[in-house]
């Protein structure tokens, strides 16, 4: 369609238009470029899953290498981050436990993001009922504050790092349904959406090749802010003993191993620790920054 | 004014009845037998029959949902497995810790964030804002339970500093667990509430920037109002309203934040009887302690949502 009309302002009918969706990537791109906390959070995280993919291979130690000698030594040259109750390396642990905390991050969303979106789209392109009931399910969902929906979940579940995936996923979806289904009532009244309309096109089609993409920014938005969210969630889990099992090397799991020797080992807790930090932080930067490029009306 | 406190009371009707169907769903949805998992694996038949009886297991669902809500309305909320007592004795024995833990946290959060955001705000584009603006990102970014067991470390144990580092000899100056004393709510307090702040510093930022941008803040400028009678008086009021908002959903968030905090200073309180009761597989304790909290939830959105209305008299006029 908007091929059409371009060709058809164009004097220079010979010369093909730019494809109009290569052309929206690449000026979404430009903008996002253009802010310094996106490509700062950007680079940040791909850094990160370079070293979850590339580090284990080259950190000196397993993750369950244990070197009883060495219990709670403190950092040094040989051990970097010192070691724990076990004797393991305490660094090479956390960069084994990098995956993990970012694969745990990743698959929440994901998951939680596309049935959010589902949900929004669906509710705000077709109102009435539908839009009731999905509504006050979300709702629902939302009376329970903070990390209690997810603590609930996992105690019907059981705790794993799966169960603890699907928990976080689930406590996200409320947030995407109700940001979609905004900018979707508002998209859906424009007069490109009557067009698609009087052409016949289906349903589906309006919604997910027209509707969707003008509704991505935000999604990406609260993806990656929710991604924050969701490490911080699923390493708490973790921490109270409702997630990954010792001896995974979950960041969470290993705070609250160091829990227990603050007194004579302080290190044990603060590293992994410092390293949650670090990975929320790049994902707020970065979530900030894409906030200010895309979607300069959305705030905090 | 009256027409919508009323009309906002029965919207929160469906909520309730929402979460609890929820709540009671829990124990229905765990894979096995509830009564086996409560009893433990190795338990004698004797022991399950007693709990399934106990609880009503055998009776149809649409019947044990209502028993649970006739109940639970009449503050009934079962008893524990473990110890055998009333449910809701053991919430009311913890009831007012976590709130007490929450609201202090709350005030604090409120305190810190609106200083922070003033600041930044009225130093827009400075370093000082800079500056802040990144403590409000750090604060954001630390889990609150690892910013616990920092300060615990801190402040309650002591750590041997290197002599030429200046500033304090840090020894154990607060109590690393409990709740009571001054010495053993600082430190929760602070842990609870350092996120908190940082979410309302950067809303009352962004806030106060959009207001200070407007011509009746220009007017009063040119008119020649003081700076801080034009910052405190004229724009924070209007400012004020979206930072509202965020506090009450703050507020949410502290409320499930319990959870980590009170496990990591060992308080008794809801949140921790929550875990304890979870790990123990203590259901009716789950339940009601869920329960509990998202009602409290749900009835703080409500009032936030009525001072909102209350405060924003433009929305009214509409």
């Amino acid at each position: 369609m908007s091929e059409q009309i371009q060709t058809i302002d164009n004097p220079q009918t010979s010369i093909k238009p730019p494809n109009p969706r290569f052309q929206n990537a690449k000026n979404t791109f430009k903008k996002i470029r253009k802010s310094r906390n996106a490509v700062l959070g950007g680079l940040l995280i791909l850094f990160f899953i370079i070293v979850s993919l590339v580090g284990p291979h080259l950190v000196p130690y397993d993750y369950d290498t244990q070197d009883v000698v060495n219990k709670l030594a403190p950092p040094s040259s040989e051990h970097w981050f010192g070691t724990d109750h076990f004797g393991r390396d305490i660094f090479s642990r956390i960069i084994h436990g990098m995956g993990i905390t970012l694969g745990t991050g990743f698959a929440a969303v994901a998951l939680g993001a596309t049935v959010g979106v589902l949900f929004g789209i669906i509710s705000g392109y077709y109102g009435g009922k539908i839009d009731t009931v999905i509504m006050r399910l979300m709702d629902i969902l939302l009376a329970f504050p903070g990390i209690l929906l997810a603590l609930a979940i996992v105690s019907i579940l059981g705790g794993s790092i799966i169960n603890v995936i699907i928990a976080v996923a689930i406590s996200s979806i409320p947030v995407f349904a109700r940001i979609v289904r905004g900018s979707t009532l508002s998209v859906k009244k424009l007069e490109y959406i009557d067009a698609q309309k009087a052409l016949g096109a289906s349903d589906s089609r309006i919604l997910f090749k027209h509707i969707l993409p003008n509704v991505s920014s935000p999604i990406i938005v609260q993806a990656t802010l929710s991604i924050a969210i969701a490490i911080i969630s699923a390493s708490g889990l973790s921490f109270l003993g409702l997630g990954a099992q010792p001896p995974s090397p979950e960041w969470g799991a290993m705070l609250s191993a160091g829990r227990n020797y603050l007194y004579s080992a302080p290190h044990v807790a603060l590293f992994p620790g410092l390293a949650i930090v670090a990975v929320v932080l790049a994902f707020n930067v970065l979530g900030d920054g894409l906030r200010d490029a895309l979607d300069p009306k959305m705030k905090d | 004014m009256f027409k919508f406190i009323v009309r906002r009371i029965i919207q929160t009707i469906p909520v309730l009845i929402g979460v609890s169907i929820l709540v009671f769903s829990m124990m229905h949805l765990v894979p096995g037998n509830p009564a086996v998992i409560m009893a433990g694996e190795s338990a004698p038949e004797e022991t399950v029959e007693a709990i399934e009886e106990r609880l009503g297991l055998n009776d149809p669902l649409p019947v044990q949902y209502f028993s649970f809500l006739g109940n639970a309305l009449q503050g009934d909320l079962g008893e524990s497995i473990r110890s055998g007592r009333d449910v809701t004795a053991e919430i009311s024995a913890r009831f007012w810790v976590t709130v007490e833990l929450a609201i202090y946290s709350t005030i604090l959060s409120i305190f810190m964030g609106l200083i922070a955001g003033i600041i930044a705000a009225t130093k827009r584009n400075t370093s000082i804002d800079t500056g802040v603006m990144i403590l409000a990102l750090f604060s954001l970014s630390m889990p609150n339970f690892w910013l616990g067991l920092m300060l615990i470390q801190w402040f309650a144990i002591g750590i041997d500093l290197p002599a030429w580092v200046p500033f304090f000899e840090s020894t154990g100056w607060f109590a690393p667990s409990g709740w009571g004393n001054l010495d053993q709510v600082l430190l929760p307090v602070i842990t609870l509430g350092t996120g908190g702040a940082a979410v309302i510093a950067r809303m009352t930022r962004s806030s106060m920037l959009d207001v200070l941008d407007q011509d009746y803040i220009r007017t009063a400028r040119a008119k020649g109002v003081k700076e801080k009678v034009v910052v405190y008086q004229h724009a924070l009021k209007n400012a004020l309203i979206p930072v509202i908002t965020v506090t009450g959903l703050q507020f949410g968030g502290l409320l499930g934040g319990t959870v980590l905090t009170e496990t990591v200073f060992a308080i008794n309180g809801l949140g921790r009887l929550i875990i304890d009761s979870i790990l123990a597989r203590d259901f009716p304790v789950v339940q009601g302690t869920i329960l509990v909290v998202a009602l409290l939830f749900v009835f703080v959105n409500m009032l936030v949502d009525i001072t909102y209305q209350f405060v924003n008299k433009r929305i009214d006029l509409e």
